[in-house]
């Protein structure tokens, strides 16, 4: 069942449809509720290896739908911790759970202090209309 | 900027909460509930498309039919009224300018339905051909089709068994239309060709009997699970039939446009040939994308039904037959695909 639209308000948002779940020197990453809508049900995830290195605002991933494939952009730097392997098996899970068990990738932050650089809540629903 | 035409259901496809993208010129639903669930719908029960988009000539006169067997590649001889078949519109080197189906109206009269990007290039084609005593008119615009398919297709309807390719006049919940038993799912199912005026009741009363809405991304999934080509993908003017597998509607003992060239390229047997395969490492093929052994992929996408990615390219004729194995790459990522016997897809053996 996909998910109803929602935007939890304890995460941080990168302009290309990624949130980050912040939680000490880590970060867990996903897709919006909109990047997944706009992509229809995912049949692939195509995953980085642990122990990759995550440029800020670089692709790490590929996720596709039917019709199409997007890149995943990292909205921090960092090197992968984990991947979500139940994503890889069913990648409908993104749709499913899009901020839970749809999550995606698990980092150890570069630089903390760049979490400054993205959009809370408010600052994305904004950009979100922005786009129409 | 072009404005994007819009079939006489277009307002239905808004209120039923379609997603609408641009398609052949044309503002077409992609899908509505989504490409899976309505692809499984098709094949398990059935579902229903807008194709209106599709374009519609009428040829018409005592030289029509001597026409049409000098520009089409099947020959209409096999067939009589009431009876369609599915051929190629060909060039000078055997390429494929379009694929269609002819509809044998009257001994005198026939219907080509076509694919919409192709409604002018097409017309342009045969216009430059026609012979003085054979009229050729575009009616796409008077005509509304709706293709509904499915195992339960007729049973929903209301309509009786028939055989493939073959049509006739009826009626569905009341609305007149021609019955075609023609689709591009693979599936048994009918193309109901209406009036324009009565689209959006014909659309109402096929709703209402519990078909579900399809878009055209179901529609693209479905026919490459069943292999049928898409053109301007797997066939375009610079393919040729004998390549592309559709030596089968091309009757060689006839002349038609590029009846030589495909009979050289018979003879002398093709360099390449349009296969079908599944992906054997994760990932999907897509349009476009290089086979490194020769050659490359013309439509790629994941199947609903096989849970895999699956596509069709030209490749060297000697990797054509099932069981070969190909490197496909996916934005730079070389991953495995088999060759597979066409169709992908089919009940009997899932």
């Amino acid at each position: 069942m996909a998910a109803v639209e929602s935007y939890p308000n304890e995460l941080r948002y990168h302009p290309e449809h990624d949130w980050a779940r912040i939680e000490d020197g880590e970060a867990t990453f996903g897709i919006t509720w909109f990047a997944q809508d706009a992509l229809g049900e995912l049949v692939h995830f195509e995953a980085p290896e642990e122990g990759a290195t995550l440029k800020k605002d670089e692709s790490y991933a590929e996720v596709e739908s039917v019709k199409a494939v997007s890149d995943v952009v990292a909205p921090l730097a960092g090197e992968v911790v984990a991947v979500n392997r139940a994503v890889v098996d069913a990648p409908e899970t993104v749709n499913d759970d899009p901020y839970g068990e749809g999550w995606l990738v698990r980092v150890r932050l570069t630089d903390p202090g760049e979490v400054d650089a993205l959009m809370d809540v408010d600052a994305y629903k904004q950009h979100l209309a922005e786009q129409g | 900027m072009q404005t994007l035409l819009k079939t006489p259901l277009y307002e239905r496809h808004v209120a039923l909460g379609a997603r609408l993208v641009p398609f052949a010129g044309w503002e077409m639903p992609v899908q509505y509930e989504g490409v899976i669930p309505e692809h499984r719908a098709v094949r398990t029960d059935s579902g229903a498309f807008d194709v209106s988009h599709m374009g519609e000539f009428l040829v018409e006169g005592p030289g029509a039919r001597a026409f049409l067997q000098t520009v089409l590649s099947n020959d209409l001889d096999k067939i009589g009224a009431g009876k369609a078949q599915y051929t190629l519109l060909t060039n000078e080197h055997g390429g494929i300018v379009d694929d269609l189906i002819a509809y044998e109206l009257s001994p005198e009269r026939f219907l080509l339905i076509v694919n919409a990007a192709n409604r002018e290039p097409d017309f342009a084609w045969l216009e430059e051909r026609l012979p003085g005593e054979v009229e050729l008119r575009d009616v796409s615009d008077e005509y509304a089709l709706i293709a509904v398919q499915g195992p339960r297709a007729l049973e929903r309807l209301g309509l009786p068994e028939a055989p493939a390719f073959t049509f006739a006049d009826g009626e569905v919940g009341g609305v007149a239309c021609t019955v075609n038993r023609t689709g591009y799912t693979g599936e048994q199912g009918v193309e109901l060709l209406a009036e324009a005026g009565a689209a959006t009741e014909l659309w109402d009363r096929v709703l209402d009997r519990g078909v579900v809405p399809c878009g055209l991304g179901a529609r693209d999934t479905l026919r490459l699970e069943v292999c049928y080509p898409l053109h301007g993908n797997d066939i375009t003017p610079e393919t040729d039939a004998i390549s592309a597998g559709l030596g089968w509607v091309c009757v060689l003992d006839k002349d038609f446009t590029g009846a030589d060239e495909l009979r050289r390229i018979k003879e002398a047997g093709p360099e390449r040939r349009l296969a079908a395969f599944v992906m054997e490492e994760a990932g999907i093929a897509r349009q476009g994308m290089a086979i490194a052994e020769g050659g490359q992929v013309t439509s790629g996408s994941y199947s609903p039904m096989l849970e895999v990615g699956i596509g069709m390219g030209y490749v060297p004729a000697g990797l054509a037959p099932p069981g070969s194995e190909l490197t496909i790459d996916v934005r730079g990522r070389l991953r495995r695909a088999r060759v597979v016997k066409k169709p992908i897809y089919s009940r009997e053996e899932s």
